[in-house]
């Protein structure tokens, strides 16, 4: 079938417009199953907006995204979620009265089937008469995705279980940060976007994401990156794109990026020479 | 019948009118983000002030407008004051509150100072009128035109060269950025509240004048069709909310012309929802918007919820189950009879507003559905009462949800408004659907409550009927909450752009709460119902709304305990204390206003 030889993630020609500002401008991006490739860019070369319109947030203007072949251009996010696409955001955007147990349980909404029978029109209601009886079959399903969340959380390490029943608010930023991933990942992803897992986070805390995320690239997770942090984006990505004013300036191997001049520009400004490359690695 | 031309010269008024009201509510959402709840009440001060000057102090019409705007100002800066700079860094859903119980406590005041009474407000000038065309116009209405296009003429050489003015509309733009560059906020926002309310209580004035009479009710009626201008021509937009104030003012113009007087509301409100349905960025949004920034907190104040022991719950609903074997007064059931019918409510809207976020200022409509629904049936259709109470409360479901529905795309302050509308909506259909409701005549000689036959007469009865239903919904609602569902609902709540990226069907959820939440308000109307025996379209208003927001803040957001403990406390008090009625409304205002500014979580926190 053409459809499993169809790339996970292909994006062609994708635009959005604000106004005179062109924020993503004809970008063409196509993603392998298992592939891990980077967006890079200097602040507002169009990323997380790029995120947001394969992610279903945002509508282009022009251009189509497909994912393993079929055309998802436009769909609303909640399709996306139950289609196998989980995204994280740049901000970060928990639930801040959830405890982070129930906060990563939400990411498994997608998943209720006991819950939540697909039957049509009257469904809501029986969703609604399911949750207040709460015969065994839902009780299964509820303990069964809570189990799930502690192994999940356990990826962490010490950093999550502990607080398992702590809500979100109370949680330091590096801990939203996680509990986003983990909402994410129970979502059982087929296509996962991350924005900047890793701001505002130290190097060791730093250290521990890069070490999740290239676990989860192993374990044969197709993900779209958005990172600031070069070193990591060198050691993780099998591709790296770069954006600038809306553009794709350049496309490639970590190494070949790295010394292509029109990126050394996008992120030096322009007239600056060459040797003030160092600076921009350790930025 | 007086002419096409006449209407139309009317429409152009009363939307001149309405612009300065909107203009102001524009301005403030410019710089805010907020609704200002409150601009009504500074409409109803300006009218008061100016019978005062007019009647009272006989000063002449310049000095009467100058007395007002400048009075009115004032009242402006003590909203700013109290209701917007010391909740600046709390939760969205503070300020709005807070304008609710600003508002509340005016309009008391006014009403206290003058008695609610209608008063006549002269206007100053002679009664000349002029033909034009087949029409005419009198010298009131070239005065209204003229105040109209002089306060948008300052307005716009205000916000053009001066430099507050500047100041004014960087913040508008940017607010962090203005802060940043040195604009005082402080002062941007003083500035735009003392102009919004020296134009919306000027407009009062003129209202007053152009009527001939002036009343209380005038504030609620004023807040709403400024918000629906405003909203048609876009919120936050100042050119937008003159011309959505004439569009408004031309559409109930002709609609009266059509239909009638009492349709007049009616068309305004269907506007209003038509807008926010299919535009919900007004008329004059520029093509859409960049998607909104992620937030940083969320809609509602954080706070762990304080754990009561099951124990003790279990005691107090032991204790309150054998209250009436003791030999209690009957204005004690009688009370309480009335907490556990509000307490209803507020569990009710304790869902919507809290687990869910969705502030519901309309929900005194889902009490009048359930109560003509199962007043109608036990009469007309002679369905026993009991059967009739359950059908109230799935009828308003239903058809609650249904109305409802509209506003599940909006966000934050704009539900309140559309919720509003939508409750203003259902109680001019019950005055005007005469063939079912019986109009403003209303329904009386309702069947009292009875169960599988035995009239429920005794107030023992009646309160232990009434405390059964309340206490099984509260555990319906508890069980809800610990669903996945109640997740649901507070992820939502907490961010709907997340959780719409983790599948939750904004629609799906909101329409489940509305259900749920609707069917227990139903329920707790048609019981109201059948203990009044008589009710008509007002018998459910929007204070009840309030009174009912009142109590869920005070219990806490979601907090099903909290919503219960509320009713009580603010039924019973007032009791205790033996407050005439009149001062109630006002302290349920104060009330909340504390609440949001000292204690936002409530008396048991947010769930």
């Amino acid at each position: 079938m053409a459809e499993q030889n169809a790339p996970m993630l292909s994006v062609r020609g994708l635009t959005r417009r604000f106004g005179g500002l062109t924020a993503v401008d004809a970008i063409d991006l196509d993603l392998a199953r298992g592939e891990l490739v980077s967006i890079i860019g200097p602040n507002g070369a169009g990323k997380t907006t790029l995120f947001n319109l394969v992610t279903g947030h945002d509508r282009p203007d022009a251009g189509e995204v497909r994912l393993e072949g079929r055309d998802i251009t436009g769909l609303l996010p909640e399709t996306l979620a139950g289609q196998g696409i989980a995204r994280t955001f740049q901000l970060g955007r928990v639930f801040g009265n959830l405890s982070v147990m129930d906060n990563v349980l939400i990411g498994a909404h997608t998943r209720l089937r006991a819950v939540k029978p697909a039957v049509p029109v009257i469904g809501p209601l029986l969703e609604l008469g399911l949750a207040l009886l709460r015969p065994a079959s839902v009780r299964a399903e509820e303990e069964r995705l809570r189990e799930e969340v502690k192994v999940i959380l356990a990826r962490f390490g010490e950093r999550l279980l502990p607080r398992i029943d702590q809500p979100a608010y109370s949680l330091s930023y590096a801990n939203r940060r996680r509990v986003e991933i983990a909402r994410a990942l129970a979502l059982k992803p087929r296509l996962l976007l991350l924005d900047e897992p890793t701001a505002g986070m130290n190097p060791t805390e730093t250290a521990e994401m890069q070490a999740l995320v290239a676990e989860l690239k192993a374990e044969g997770l197709t993900i779209l990156l958005i990172e600031h942090k070069l070193e990591m984006v060198m050691r993780l990505s099998d591709r790296v794109m770069v954006m600038d004013e809306g553009k794709k300036i350049a496309e490639g191997l970590g190494e070949d990026v790295r010394n292509d001049p029109k990126v050394i520009e996008a992120y030096l400004g322009h007239g600056l020479s060459r040797s003030e490359d160092e600076q921009e690695t350790a930025a | 019948m007086a002419s096409w031309l006449d209407y139309t010269i009317n429409g152009l008024i009363v939307g001149n009118v309405y612009a300065l009201v909107a203009v102001g509510l524009a301005l403030i959402f410019g710089v805010s983000r907020l609704i200002n709840f409150a601009q009504g009440s500074i409409y109803l001060v300006g009218a008061y002030i100016g019978w005062v000057a007019v009647v009272q102090l006989h000063t002449p019409l310049p000095l009467t407008i100058v007395v007002v705007a400048v009075a009115a100002a004032l009242v402006g800066l003590i909203i700013e004051r109290l209701g917007l700079r010391p909740l600046q860094n709390s939760a969205r859903i503070a300020p709005l509150l807070a304008t609710i119980g600003i508002s509340f406590v005016l309009d008391q005041l006014v009403m206290l100072t003058f008695s609610p009474n209608p008063r006549a407000l002269p206007s100053q000038l002679p009664d000349v009128r002029f033909q034009v065309g087949n029409g005419t116009i009198g010298l009131l209405d070239l005065l209204i035109a003229g105040v109209g296009l002089t306060s948008a003429l300052l307005l716009f050489v205000f916000l053009r060269y001066s430099k507050l003015g500047w100041a004014v509309r960087a913040t508008a733009q940017d607010r962090d950025a203005a802060m940043q560059m040195g604009v005082d906020v402080n002062r941007v926002n003083q500035a735009v509240f003392g102009i919004a309310a020296a134009l919306g209580g000027v407009s009062g004035m003129l209202v007053g004048m152009y009527y001939n009479q002036i009343d209380t009710a005038m504030s609620l009626q004023a807040t709403l069709k400024g918000v629906v201008a405003e909203v048609v021509g876009g919120a936050g937009n100042v050119p937008g909310a003159v011309v959505g104030s004439l569009l408004l003012g031309l559409v109930e113009s002709y609609g009266v012309a059509v239909f009638g007087t009492s349709y007049r509301n009616l068309f305004a409100f269907l506007l209003l929802v038509l807008v926010l349905v299919l535009r919900p960025n007004g008329l004059f949004a520029s093509a859409r918007q960049a998607p909104p920034e992620p937030l940083t907190g969320t809609f509602i104040a954080p706070s762990r919820p304080l754990r009561i022991p099951r124990w003790a719950l279990a005691v107090a609903v032991g204790g309150f189950a054998i209250l009436p074997l003791f030999p209690v007064s009957f204005y004690v059931l009688q009370t309480l009879i009335n907490a556990w019918l509000l307490g209803m409510l507020a569990l009710s809207l304790t869902l919507v507003a809290g687990t869910i976020g969705q502030v519901s200022l309309g929900h005194a409509a889902l009490l009048a559905i359930g109560a003509y629904t199962s007043a109608l049936l036990s009469l007309s259709l002679s369905v026993p009462v009991g059967l009739a109470v359950i059908a109230g409360g799935l009828m308003s479901a239903a058809l609650g949800t249904t109305l409802i529905s509209p506003s599940f795309r909006l966000r934050g302050h704009y539900v309140s408004i559309a919720t509003l509308a939508i409750g203003e909506i259902v109680s001019l259909v019950i005055l005007n659907w005469e063939s079912v409701t019986r109009g403003p005549i209303g329904i009386s000689g309702i069947p009292p409550l009875s169960l599988f036959g035995y009239d429920l007469i005794s107030a023992s009865s009646v309160y232990w009927f009434s405390f059964a239903v309340m206490v099984v919904l509260a555990l319906l609602q508890g069980r809800l909450l610990t669903s996945h569902l109640g997740r649901s609902f507070r992820a939502i709540r907490d961010d709907d752009i997340a959780a719409r990226a983790y599948g939750l069907s904004l629609n799906r959820y909101k329409s489940l709460a509305f259900i749920f939440g609707g069917f227990a308000a139903g329920v707790s109307g048609a019981i109201a119902a059948h203990l009044y025996s008589y009710i008509n379209h007002e018998t459910f208003n929007t204070q009840q709304s309030i009174l009912a927001l009142t109590v869920v803040i005070l219990g806490g957001l979601g907090n099903v305990v909290g919503a219960i403990l509320g009713s009580v406390a603010l039924v019973g008090l007032p009791e205790v204390f033996r407050i005439a009625a009149e001062y109630r409304i006002l302290i349920y205002g104060i009330v909340l206003l504390l609440l949001v500014r000292f204690r936002p979580q409530g008396l048991l926190g947010t769930i």
